[in-house]
């Protein structure tokens, strides 16, 4: 289980965080966004490799209007 | 300053040079073709978005992103992201990162709220923010309340700018305390944005008027009831505030002083 967006998500055993953009239909290398894991940016470098611990927060964040 | 008139004053802001003196915040407009004639109208080079969740999309649909984006790099204009709605240093200093993960830019536009109601920042917050996001690298412009204090606070931890409140976000009541942005103004060295409280064209003039560098509007823009218009009157007050500034205003008096000649007045009537 990781909290994706702040809903409870099924996760799989080396889920990555590439894993969890393709989940939301994301293209490979989508523009203007951005990945925190509990707190800490995962860099686009990294999207492929790193593994989402379970229970993990997991934040998929992009440009809104505002300000 | 005599150089406005010929249309070459620009703002040294950050290491860029802009040619308007009016920052345009993204948020409140109907649509994006509003928005996108706003940006147009204004002739701001420099606008504000927000980080926020993606939204997922329904079942079967394609993830549509990227409209906002599409939109502002249509415009030919320069990101600056926002921390809004960030109550901590904690959660401004890890929006900015994530911000500059997503749009590669390293410009913030640092808030750090103290209180739902008032939107006022916190202080203490905002200021261990900056300092943070300085040494991380960040060029930090900081949304902070009219305090001159403050704002030299800002500056000495590294801020390339200062953007002090008129009057709370949103409730377009101009410039509260006008003495203390002419403080703030004389302050520090760095560009001064009035930021926040502009409710119409004349508070953007008095901004300029008192010395700001800029002026950075939002609601007051997306929320008129005619967008378009309203943001091009932003434009001119902002022309118009920053000419008379250069220009140089009298003095006030209580009394009047005769603009024509006392010397040569008529004298229709014999008096007894």
């Amino acid at each position: 289980m990781i909290y994706l967006n702040g809903d409870p998500h099924e996760h799989g055993a080396g889920c990555t965080v590439a894993w969890v953009l393709e989940s939301l239909r994301l293209p490979a290398e989508p523009r203007g966004v951005a990945v925190a894991v509990d707190g800490e940016v995962v860099p686009r470098a990294e999207w492929g490799a790193f593994a989402i611990p379970d229970g993990a927060r997991v934040e998929v964040l992009t440009a809104m209007q505002g300000g | 300053m005599a150089s406005a008139e010929t249309g070459s004053d620009t703002l040294e802001i950050a290491g860029r040079t802009l040619r308007s003196r009016l920052l345009l915040g993204t948020g409140g407009f109907p649509s994006l073709e509003l928005l996108a004639g706003a940006i147009r109208a204004s002739g701001s080079e420099l606008v504000t978005v927000a980080l926020r969740r993606i939204e997922l999309p329904a079942p079967g649909e394609a993830n549509e992103r990227g409209s906002l984006l599409d939109v502002l790099e249509r415009e030919g204009v320069e990101l600056l992201p926002n921390t809004a709605g960030c109550f901590t240093a904690r959660d401004a200093v890890l929006t900015a990162q994530l911000a500059r993960e997503a749009f590669g830019t390293d410009l913030v536009k640092l808030e750090v709220i103290g209180d739902e109601d008032t939107l006022l920042p916190d202080a203490p917050e905002l200021l261990r923010a900056a300092e943070q996001l300085v040494d991380d690298g960040f060029v930090v412009l900081p949304y902070t309340t009219d305090d001159p204090v403050l704002a030299r606070r800002l500056v000495d931890v590294g801020c390339a700018a200062v953007m002090p409140l008129g009057a709370p976000i949103g409730s377009g009541m101009g410039i509260r305390n006008p003495y203390n942005i002419a403080l703030i103004r004389e302050a520090v060295t760095v560009p001064v944005v009035l930021d926040a409280g502009v409710g119409t064209a004349s508070d953007a003039a008095l901004a300029m008027e008192l010395g700001c560098d800029a002026v950075m509007v939002a609601s007051a823009v997306s929320r008129a009831q005619d967008p378009i218009a309203m943001a091009r009157a932003m434009r001119a007050a902002v022309e118009a505030g920053r000419l008379a500034y250069g220009a140089g205003r009298i003095p006030r008096r209580t009394y009047a002083t005769a603009s024509s000649p006392r010397r040569g007045i008529a004298d229709f009537f014999a008096s007894d």
